[in-house]
C-alpha cells in the first residue's frame, strides 16, 4: 500500500489548530512514514495535485476565497474533518455575526478610535476576498465526516485521531482529549 | 415526609426511595445519575429544560418534578433517551452564541459538560447566531444573554435565596429572553455581588466580575471527569 495522501487548510481561523498538529512533536517522524502532503500550509503545496484520502480543515468559512477552498477540499478528499471550534462553530469570528457586515468593515475602518484613513475609503481591491454576511462552519457548507473538537485540539487527540483513521481501527478518545476550549 | 420507603426499578435495578422525593432526588441517593441542566439540588425544581426526562412505565416525564410512587418502572440511561437529551444540548448550543474559546466559565460549565458527556462532536441543527444584549452596567455582576439557556435558576434562587425578584423572562418561544427588575438595566436593580442568585447560573450568563479565568486548565470541575461522576460514584 502506498502513502495516505492528506491535505490541510485553515481558512477563517488563528491557524491556531495547525500549530497543534505540529505539537505532536516527534511523532511526526512516524506520521511521515505513513502519509504523504498534498495541499497544505505544512508543504507550501498551493493547488491539489490529485485526488486526497484525508482532507482536515480548520477554520470557518467567511469569504469567497474560503467558499472555493472548502469545495475543492471537499471536490479531493474522500474522508473530510473539521478541526478545532471555528470549523465546527463558526468559532470567535462567528462573533461578527449578529452585526451587520456594513457597520463592521465601518468599525474597523472609519470609526474605530485607533483608525487612521484619511482617503475614508473600506478596502475594496478585487483581490482581497469578499466577505460573506456571515461566518459559517463547514458542515453547513459542504458535508464533513468527522469533527476533532478544541481550540486546539490537544495534539494526544489528534494523534489518536490521526492513526486510527491510517491504521483502520475505531477511533477511541478517553474524556479529556475531547474539549471545547 | 413520612419516612416510608418504596421500591422503584431504575433501568432494571430495584431502589429503596423514601416517600415524598422526586424521582431525580431518589436515584441520586442511590447513586444514580439522572442528566439534569435546570435542575439545582437547593433550588425548587422548574421543570423548564427537560433533559432529566425519563420513561416512567413507558412514558416520558420530567424526573426532577415527579413524585416516586411504589412500582414505578424507570428507564433512565437508554440510547433513546440520551440522544434526546444530547439534542436538547444542541438546540441550546445553536439557539444562543456559545463560544466555549473565549467564555470564562469554560470547564465549570454544565451546557458544555453536557455536551461533553453525551458526546456533541457538532450540532445536527443549523446555527442560528441570534443577536442578544449584554448588560454590563451593574458594579460587580454582567449577564451575558449570549450564553442563557433561560434554566430560571437565577429567577429561583432570587427569590428563594435572597427573598428578592431581581429576575424574570420577558416575551415567549424563541424571543424569551432573561429580564431585570428595572426598566432599563442590572445596575437599577436591587442586585449585591453576595446574592446567591449570581452563583447558580449553570453558564457564564450570570457572572461575578473580576473572578474569572482564575481556575488553571486541568483543574477545573469538568476536565478530568464527566458531569454526574460524583452522583455515580456513591452507588453501592
Amino acid at each position: 500500500m502506498g502513502k495516505v495522501k492528506v491535505a490541510t487548510t485553515a481558512m477563517t481561523s488563528c491557524f491556531g489548530c495547525h500549530m497543534s498538529i505540529l505539537d505532536i512533536d516527534e511523532r511526526l517522524l512516524d506520521l511521515i512514514e505513513l502519509v504523504e502532503f498534498d495541499k497544505s500550509p505544512i508543504d507550501d503545496i498551493k493547488e491539489f495535485t490529485g485526488p486526497v484520502d484525508v482532507g482536515i480543515i480548520e477554520g470557518g468559512v467567511s469569504n469567497d476565497e474560503n467558499l472555493e477552498v472548502i469545495r475543492s477540499f471537499r471536490k479531493h478528499c474522500k474522508i473530510l474533518i473539521s478541526i478545532g471550534e471555528c470549523a465546527i462553530e463558526g468559532g470567535i469570528p462567528a462573533m461578527r455575526n449578529a452585526v451587520p457586515l456594513k457597520e463592521c468593515l465601518e468599525e474597523a475602518y472609519l470609526k474605530g478610535p485607533t483608525v487612521y484613513n484619511p482617503k475614508g475609503r473600506i478596502p475594496d481591491d478585487p483581490d482581497i476576498p469578499m466577505l460573506m454576511n456571515k461566518v459559517y462552519p463547514v458542515h453547513e457548507v459542504v458535508k464533513v465526516d468527522y469533527f476533532m473538537p478544541g481550540c486546539p485540539p490537544p495534539a494526544d487527540q489528534i494523534w489518536a485521531v490521526l492513526t486510527a483513521l491510517l491504521t483502520g481501527k475505531p477511533i477511541e478518545l478517553p474524556y479529556e482529549f475531547i474539549k471545547k476550549d | 415526609m413520612s419516612g416510608q420507603t418504596v421500591k422503584i426499578t431504575i433501568d432494571g435495578s430495584v431502589v429503596e426511595a423514601r416517600e415524598g422525593l422526586t424521582i431525580l432526588q431518589a436515584a441520586g441517593e442511590a447513586g444514580i445519575y439522572i442528566p439534569h441542566l435546570c435542575y439545582h439540588k437547593d433550588l425548587l425544581p422548574g421543570g423548564h429544560c427537560r433533559v432529566c426526562t425519563v420513561k416512567v412505565n413507558g412514558k416520558p416525564i420530567n424526573a426532577c418534578t415527579m413524585v416516586v410512587g411504589g412500582g414505578m418502572v424507570i428507564e433512565n440511561d437508554t440510547a433513546e433517551l440520551n440522544d434526546l437529551r444530547k439534542s436538547i444540548i444542541e438546540m441550546l448550543f445553536v439557539e444562543g452564541n456559545h463560544i466555549c474559546p473565549g467564555c470564562e466559565k469554560s470547564g465549570n460549565c454544565e451546557l458544555q459538560a453536557l455536551a461533553y458527556r453525551f458526546g456533541m462532536m457538532s450540532p445536527r441543527y443549523p446555527y442560528l447566531f441570534p443577536a442578544k444584549q449584554v448588560d454590563g452596567s451593574h458594579p460587580n455582576v454582567y449577564i451575558d444573554r449570549n450564553r442563557c439557556i433561560l434554566c430560571g435558576r437565577c429567577v429561583r434562587s432570587s427569590q428563594e435565596k435572597d427573598h428578592k425578584r431581581v429576575f424574570g423572562f420577558e416575551d415567549r418561544g424563541i424571543q424569551m429572553r432573561l429580564a431585570v427588575d428595572s426598566e432599563r438595566q442590572l445596575a437599577e436593580t436591587d442586585l449585591a455581588a453576595a446574592d446567591k442568585a449570581a452563583s447558580y447560573c449553570p453558564t457564564g450568563s450570570l457572572v461575578v466580575k473580576r473572578v474569572g479565568w482564575k481556575m488553571p486548565v486541568g483543574t477545573r470541575k469538568y476536565d478530568k471527569e464527566p458531569i454526574g461522576s460524583d452522583i455515580a460514584g456513591r452507588r453501592k
